[in-house]
């Protein structure tokens, strides 16, 4: 895999390669459609190449992997499998769609950063695997310390904190997870929830609350991001009594939630009114010829097997649909 | 890897860093930071297109404590541009290629 040239004509457009995208380009590599899959380019947030997962340590609930498996390891295994039956991945992030007509036109990121001025790939059909992303906070200070004590990523970051006071936000799963890992580095970590109780599975519920290290600031929510050159407070509120107060840290994680990554499709797939793409009778979307997997069309489940599952199912759509006599190409 | 990507350590950093004709681009990485490796290909490519004009400089972090602290790294990968033994730029997050040629574009 190179950051070279995309430039081309697939049968199988994928975009995206967490779980659903390389499961697709599993499938359609195995059903020798030689998938391009347009894998995006590297970042520090949920939005890269791999996905959520690479920003994941232990992934204990993927079927066969007893022991569990860590998350970047998976995703590299994912990539290597579709590679081996022939899918062609390129790290490129896809700029600009036209569904409106076939085959399909795309927009990639050339090697100076600006967009084609053609679009440089084709395809007959598309499958949507661009995943969510994780939500930020959005308060005052939290873009300026990003990086110095606000971090995306719990897994790059928590060595930073060895022996230090720190946050994390959100109460779901990966809040969970990130506040356990970061245990083995923090002396302490708050977990800062704007309910009074945990939206996470049992069992990482009970993996909190057995954790010394680990302690609740319920019905509160972070209001302010404090510090000079870096973190070091946050002005919160308690959500009863709207009484604000300072907590010193040295570093916060956010983990409340995600966005899928739609932007792309706006105005050319429909979208439901929380912005994910609207899939029916398995994974078609409103425009022929387009699927739709994984967690951009999935905002219940949101798991790395869910949207394997559905990258599977895209795929075998997109296979049937090209197999119709009335889109195969001479 | 090809010459103009070198290992830096706490020891030899200075020697390096000040020492070096050309741009040294320092990436502070860890073996246990995913976005990290991405970066890292990445880094080759631009250092073997910018021939004579341009050094990366590795720094394991988890070996090299006293220069991570010394420019206050706290999130990896962390991307700092030194020119004449100076930091000129800094970058925080792993990014694309042309996102990274374009913040040191100015110095090569």
């Amino acid at each position: 895999m190179g950051t070279t040239d995309a430039g081309r004509h697939a049968q199988v457009v994928v975009v995206g390669s967490g779980p659903a995208g390389l499961t697709a380009a599993i499938y359609s590599a195995r059903a020798n459609l030689r998938p391009l899959v347009l894998a995006g380019e590297p970042s520090s947030t949920s939005d890269q190449p791999g996905g959520q997962l690479m920003l994941t340590t232990e992934v204990e609930n993927f079927p066969g992997f007893v022991d569990g498996i860590l998350g970047p390891e998976l995703m590299q295994r994912f990539e290597e499998q579709a590679a081996r039956f022939g899918a062609d991945i390129v790290r490129r992030r896809v700029t600009r769609v036209d569904l409106s007509e076939r085959p399909f036109r795309l927009w990639t990121s050339d090697s100076a950063g600006q967009e084609e001025s053609v679009p440089d790939v084709s395809a007959d059909c598309l499958i949507v695997a661009t995943g969510a992303r994780s939500l930020m906070l959005g308060v005052p200070g939290e873009d300026r310390l990003l990086g110095h004590g606000v971090s995306t990523c719990a897994t790059c970051d928590g060595f930073f904190f060895r022996g230090q006071e720190i946050a994390v936000v959100g109460g779901g799963d990966s809040a969970i997870e990130e506040a356990v890992f970061l245990t083995r580095f923090a002396s302490k970590v708050t977990i800062i929830h704007r309910r009074k109780e945990l939206r996470a599975s049992k069992i990482m519920q009970d993996r909190a609350f057995a954790n010394e290290r680990i302690d609740f600031r319920w019905n509160t929510v972070v209001v302010e991001v404090l510090g000079a050159s870096k973190l070091e407070a946050l002005r919160v509120r308690d959500t009863t009594s709207g009484e604000e107060s300072l907590m010193e840290l040295a570093g916060l994680f956010v983990a409340i939630g995600h966005e899928p990554n739609t932007a792309l499709f706006q105005g050319q797939l429909e979208l439901a009114a929380n912005g994910y793409l609207v899939t029916h009778g398995g994974s078609s979307t409103s425009v022929d010829g387009v699927f739709a997997c994984g967690d951009v069309q999935d905002h219940v489940y949101r798991q790395a097997i869910t949207a394997a599952g559905s990258g599977c199912m895209a795929a075998i759509d997109a296979e049937r649909w090209l197999e119709s006599s009335k889109h195969r190409r001479p | 890897m090809s010459d103009s990507v070198i290992t830096l350590s706490d020891s030899d950093f200075d020697l390096h860093v000040k020492s070096s004709e050309v741009p040294i681009l320092v990436d502070f990485w860890a073996e246990w930071c995913g976005p990290c490796k991405m970066v890292a290909p990445i880094l080759d490519e631009i250092a073997a297109e910018h021939p004579g004009k341009l050094t990366i400089g590795k720094l394991d972090i988890d070996h090299n404590l006293d220069t991570t602290r010394r420019f206050e790294v706290m999130s990896i990968p962390t991307l700092i541009l030194f020119v004449d033994g100076e930091p000129k730029v800094r970058v925080v997050g792993a990014r694309g290629k042309a996102q990274l040629l374009q913040e040191i574009q100015a110095y090569l």
